[in-house]
């Protein structure tokens, strides 16, 4: 689903402070695979996810999506595979503009935003549907704006109207770092369920250890911009915690 | 009692304005002061198109063509160069001063005895009623169409635009043409103050857009504060008190001139007045 063949990022070039991002990585991830990425700070794994979503470009290499070369093709342009999280909740989501509005525009992502209403009856019951599935108590709050939520419930939001229209691949930065512990735990439960009910293709950005061992089908390790552990398959399951903590001893 | 429905006629023709303020300001959170340009770039076009003779259908859509060429600029100025909004208006503002002058060809054109559109349509006899007639419907009109711009799916990503660009391209909307898409709406609708007023006022003049930006921040800021008070969701709602936001305004200067300020403190007294609607919320905020 995503190739990328010998990329390479650096800031900077040319400065004082030139940083190499990422460091002529090579990474093939196939189809309903589950990855999540872990590593410290400055080691390059949220480069490689903006390298992904085309939030940035790469200097060199090649990035090819569902047998598309992507490597040039700008971010908004890449949203007929892509569904994105942010770290940021608030980012996620049109803080100004009610739910359903936003559901509607997430409903949209792959297609032209059109000068019609599109906004009828038969969507909003839809969204309602899919709204009271989280349990959540939201769905008879869709006209509300979306910025009156809890960071928990904006996050989890996001993730259902990420579903809202034909994605083939989800990418989560870090989307749990801004919440408490049990919104955390709930966000990515949530996760893990639409990426198996969608079979979807998933990328997890954590720093949380133990998410990183309890959710994915493969864990990647980044360091100084390269990947330095790739565990998948039954091995990646049976991968102890404490084996885990030890990558970072 | 004259002197009031005058300012009504100015408030419902700054209702423009203020419309084009709200869209640049409140939808996309971009500080635009190109509204001074382009206001006096549609009165000017205006002017001159009627000295020559051409009809009312072809002029309206000059006038907000050209608007929306002036608000594309600074628009193209602001993403494409990554120029500072701000900065990319005053660009466009004062290049449009020239541009202004060289169209006009002098600094004051009188329409008297012109065809304007206040002296052809005549449903009734009263010449200020008539006016506000016209006036209300023009407005009307065009609150009906960008109320319904803004309702549309484009519409949506319009709004979403100004809040969170990080989520609006990760949903397939290139925010860059967004946005100036929208400031060309803005400015289009900036310049159809422009045509209106000087219909009414019966001249076009090189400076009469100087610190007209003001009218527009006014009527937009009252409208907030009436939006935020009575927490209105509804984007009728707020078109309505946008507009109504103008009118208010020119009540209020009116009222000012009524009580016998001096005409020459007008622009202090418009700032002043500015600053206590802005202010007002934020000092009684802090004492609860």
């Amino acid at each position: 689903m995503i190739q990328l063949i010998n990329i390479h990022k650096t800031f900077n070039t040319g400065k004082p402070n030139q940083v190499t991002a990422i460091n002529n990585v090579d990474l093939d991830i196939k189809t309903g695979e589950f990855v999540v990425i872990v590593g410290s700070n400055g080691s390059g794994k949220t480069t490689l996810l903006n390298l992904v979503s085309g939030n940035i470009l790469p200097n060199s290499g090649s990035i090819t999506i569902d047998g598309n070369n992507v490597t040039r093709l700008p971010e908004y342009k890449r949203s007929k595979w892509i569904a994105r999280i942010f770290q940021n909740p608030l980012l996620g989501t049109a803080a100004d503009l009610s739910i359903i509005d936003n559901f509607r525009l997430a409903a949209l992502r792959t297609q032209a935003k059109t000068l019609s209403i599109g906004k009828n009856d038969q969507f909003k019951s839809l969204v309602k549907d899919r709204i009271a599935t989280l349990g959540m108590g939201l769905e008879d709050k869709t006209e509300q704006p979306i910025g009156t939520l809890s960071g928990g419930q904006r996050q989890a939001l996001t993730l259902l109207m990420s579903v809202m229209d034909t994605c083939k691949i989800l990418l989560l930065d870090e989307p749990t770092a801004a919440l408490d512990p049990r919104s955390a735990e709930n966000v990515l439960r949530l996760a893990d369920s639409l990426i198996k009910e969608y079979q979807l293709t998933a990328i997890l950005v954590t720093h949380n250890l133990k998410d990183a061992g309890n959710y994915g089908s493969r864990i990647i390790q980044m360091g100084e911009g390269e990947i330095l552990k790739d565990v998948s398959g039954v091995e990646k399951q049976s991968l102890h915690q404490n084996e885990l903590y030890s990558w970072f001893g | 009692m004259d002197f009031y429905l005058t300012a009504l006629l100015q408030g419902l023709c700054f209702a423009g304005i203020a419309l084009g303020i709200y869209i640049s300001m409140k939808i996309f959170n971009i500080p635009d002061i190109t509204t001074d340009g382009s206001y006096t770039l549609g009165g000017v076009v205006t002017g001159i198109m009627l000295t020559h003779n051409q009809p009312g259908y072809i002029i309206l859509p000059t006038v907000l063509l050209a608007g929306a060429l002036a608000g594309a600029l600074t628009g193209i100025i602001h993403t494409k160069l990554k120029i500072n909004a701000l900065l990319a208006g005053i660009l466009v503002m004062t290049a449009l001063y020239s541009v202004n002058l060289t169209i006009l060809g002098r600094s004051n054109l009188p329409l008297l005895n012109m065809p304007t559109l206040f002296s052809v349509v005549n449903l009734i006899t009263n010449v200020n009623q008539n006016s506000l007639i016209i006036l209300i419907g023009f407005v009307l009109i065009v609150t009906l169409i960008i109320g319904y711009l803004l309702k549309t799916d484009f519409g949506i990503a319009m709004r979403a635009t100004g809040n969170s660009e990080p989520m609006v391209r990760a949903l397939g909307v290139n925010t860059d043409r967004m946005k100036i898409t929208g400031l060309a709406i803005a400015n289009a609708l900036t310049a159809l103050s422009g045509y209106l007023i000087v219909q009414l006022q019966g001249f076009a003049d090189i400076s009469m857009g100087i610190g007209i930006v003001i009218v527009g921040l006014g009527s937009v800021i009252i409208a907030e504060t009436i939006i935020n008070w009575l927490q209105i969701t509804s984007v009728w709602l707020s078109l309505v008190l946008v507009m109504a936001g103008a009118v208010i305004f020119q009540f209020v200067l009116a009222f000012t001139l009524n009580i016998g300020v001096d005409a020459n403190l007008l622009k202090l007294v418009t700032a002043a007045f500015v600053l206590l609607i802005v202010g007002l919320p934020r000092l009684t905020g802090r004492a609860s």
